[in-house]
């Protein structure tokens, strides 16, 4: 494994700038995963560090040596795509056994049976070695695809959504069982992600994208509790978090230049308006079974915030709601700190 | 408009049978969610009301009409897909129009009511666009607008936002119950995603292997589910499961998992000894080193608001959701309690909710026949 450093990369296709003068530096062992809707640059990164793509600007070092010219099997990554391109006619075993039998890497037979079996181990697989890939289920077919990558011993696991096309259930499954491979291991990996449960729960860094840049790298923790701009804050967050004009707040003092209010939900107290001013009206509250989020109108203004399916409170009711952590932002949305 | 009633619906494709001797009644201005996995009958079930499918037998009731063998087109119901088939070389106002213009309406009627439509989904400045330009979320709007227009007696929607991403989806399951909240219409929805079903449904039919296994609204579906399948498909991550085997006796409030003693709510029947499966939702678990029940912790999962810890006991994985300024580590060994009055009980053989107190106080138990 080794450091990976991408130094103001950036990769225009015709009028689209893909990435734009991106820096990032992959740390020996880090799992970073760059977070960002379809069309921010996430995949182009990805490809620009394999070598399928050239930049038009910037470096890109692999363990201290510029790799920016060099092609991509001069790199040694090892890449996981989003679906699974496994060899139908080939076994478990072979299709795992694939990438070390590769001419550019000769590998004498037993050593390939100890790593396979050792691979299989850990994906839990080793009762499938001997079945055709067609037989195996969404779930462990991803496996394998994981599977193949891990058989290799790259400077650095470059993984490209791989987990979207599988159902919720096997989703959280595999999630946990990346992330614990991945600290076993001990593996460099650069992952991406349009998921935020994904990049909070897999990460060791996340780097948010939008348009091609770089909005904040930091741990999960610091891009949701910290967040550098109203698009990160925005990003992180299940519900999202509430993005309101000053005005909704006239009683928080805040800094001058503060434009728009965010709100995370665990930050609102909400309370029956007993008589006291209320601040606002309860429209619906949402059940989703471990948790009420009770939509409230400020005005005219949308707010969503949590509360316990005990809370007794519904549509119609007046509440007062008190803010404990709130988050500034100037008029162009950057961070303003109190 | 209108009731439904579904008496006794049984469909069978050759040896397949897709959906099983189905029972339910669908209230006048209710928001009925057919829940289940990709292959469970949901969308045959909705396409026998629609009338897009013949039941091979039972019967379907449409504002307490017998409809079963009349046509789709004589149902006066509107059907809304995942994809939206827009006509893409008319503008949005001719489409919206459309189903009207083909019934006959005179034109005035329909230039009313095409703009009362748009006003509803908020969408009137769009009515002179082209379809061709709208993004995914107005396309969807435009679907609905024409389902809209005609007034039908009721809606039925097969996973209209399967197609869209899932923050999108997100505004749009507000907007959808934003739109049965004014236009009060029975509305049958089709969907594999709990979380929409939870949110927008004011009742659910959890549905596997063409069965109903459980009907009622989301609260109760989720703090009381019928079986192991109800309670492993509802919840994110869903109900933990955990594997034991002792005996029940109505009113003894304990059971034990090993050599763990974990206090229940009593049963309300008695059980000779056999295999158990005790349920817990994840917000129900602590951690507490005094708890007799242990576990490894094998991974946590950092969320902004809470954290979600994963634990492997003898008894199988246990999830706890738990604020996220918790430490804890992987490899930590853990003790595990639960909230006593919220876990279920399953018989392990048949998978069906063993009845105790936490039933005592909850609407009957609505089980589909068979």
């Amino acid at each position: 494994m080794a450091e990976v450093v991408l130094e103001g990369v950036s990769k225009r296709f015709g009028a689209t700038s893909a990435v734009a003068d991106l820096s990032l530096t992959v740390h020996d062992g880090a799992f970073v995963v760059l977070l960002g809707p379809t069309g921010a640059g996430k995949t182009t990164t990805l490809r620009l560090v394999a070598g399928l793509e050239r930049p038009d600007a910037g470096r890109i070092r692999i363990a201290g040596q510029d790799v920016t010219r060099a092609s991509p099997a001069q790199r040694d990554v090892a890449f996981v795509f989003q679906q699974y391109s496994l060899y139908p006619h080939l076994s478990v075993f072979d299709n795992l056994a694939f990438p070390l039998r590769s001419p550019a890497r000769p590998t004498p037979e037993p050593t390939i049976r100890q790593k396979v079996n050792e691979v299989a181990t850990l994906l839990r697989i080793s009762d499938k070695l001997d079945q055709r890939v067609t037989k195996l289920s969404g779930g462990q077919m991803q496996r394998v695809a994981i599977g193949r990558a891990l058989v290799r011993s790259p400077s650095i696991y470059l993984m490209d959504e791989p987990l979207s096309s599988l159902d919720a259930k096997l989703r959280s499954e595999l999630r946990i069982e990346l992330k614990r491979i991945q600290s076993e291991l001990g593996a460099t990996i650069l992952y991406v992600t349009h998921d935020q449960t994904e990049a909070m729960t897999l990460g060791s860094q996340v780097g948010v994208i939008e348009h091609g840049r770089l909005a904040q790298v930091g741990t999960p923790r610091q891009v949701y509790e910290d967040p550098s701009n109203i698009y990160v804050a925005a990003r992180l967050g299940s519900p999202p978090i509430n993005l309101t004009p000053r005005s909704v707040f006239p009683e928080i003092a805040m800094p001058a230049s503060t434009a728009t209010v965010g709100v995370r939900t665990e930050h609102a107290q909400i309370s029956k308006a007993n008589g006291k001013r209320a601040s606002g009206r309860v429209t619906w509250v949402e059940h989703l079974g471990d948790q009420d989020h009770l939509h409230v109108k400020l005005g005219d203004h949308d707010f969503v915030t949590l509360a316990d399916p005990d809370s007794g409170l519904g549509a119609g009711d007046e509440v007062a709601i008190a803010l404990t952590d709130p988050l500034f932002f100037d008029a162009s949305g950057d961070r303003v700190r109190a | 408009m209108a009731q439904i009633g579904v008496e006794a619906l049984h469909k069978s494709f050759g040896d397949f049978v897709a959906v099983k001797d189905s029972n339910f009644t669908v209230e006048d201005g209710e928001f009925f969610c057919l829940l289940g996995p990709s292959g469970c009958g949901k969308t045959t079930t909705l396409r026998m009301i629609a009338g897009l499918e013949s039941p091979t037998s039972g019967r379907i009731l449409l504002a307490g009409e017998d409809v079963t063998r009349k046509r789709a087109s004589a149902r006066d119901i509107a059907f809304v897909f995942q994809l939206f088939a827009l006509y893409p070389h008319m503008n949005v106002r001719r489409n919206i129009a459309f189903p009207l213009v083909s019934m006959g309406v005179k034109r005035a009627e329909v230039r009313a009511r095409v703009e009362e439509a748009a006003r509803i989904l908020r969408i009137t400045e769009l009515l002179d666009r082209p379809v061709s330009g709208l993004s995914g979320g107005d396309r969807q709007r435009v679907a609905l607008g024409r389902a809209i227009v005609r007034r039908p007696l009721a809606f039925m929607m097969d996973e209209p936002l399967g197609a869209l991403d899932s923050e999108f989806r997100h505004v749009m399951c507000g907007e959808l119950r934003g739109l049965h909240d004014r236009l009060k219409a029975t509305t049958v929805y089709v969907t594999h995603d709990q979380i929409e079903a939870m949110s927008l449904g004011d009742k659910i039919a959890v549905m596997s292997h063409g069965v109903i296994e459980q009907l009622g609204a989301p609260q109760e579906i989720y703090d009381r589910p019928a079986s192991v399948f109800v309670a492993d498909f509802i919840g994110s991550p869903p109900m933990n499961l955990l594997t034991f085997h002792d005996s029940l006796e109505p009113g003894r409030a304990r059971v034990r998992l090993g050599g763990a003693e974990i206090a229940i709510p009593a049963p309300r029947e008695g059980l000779s000894a056999r295999d158990l499966i005790l349920g817990v939702r994840p917000e129900h678990v602590r951690l507490n080193d005094q708890a007799p029940l242990r576990g490894e912790v094998f991974g946590t999962e950092y969320l902004g608001t809470t954290q979600i810890v994963t634990v492997t006991t003898a008894h199988g994985v246990a999830k706890a959701r738990l604020p996220a300024n918790l430490k804890v580590s992987v490899g930590d060994r853990v003790g595990l309690q639960f909230r006593p009055d919220r876990i279920s009980l399953f018989d392990a053989a048949s998978g069906r909710a063993i009845l105790t107190v936490l039933h005592d106080h909850a609407p009957a138990m609505e089980l589909a026949h068979g």
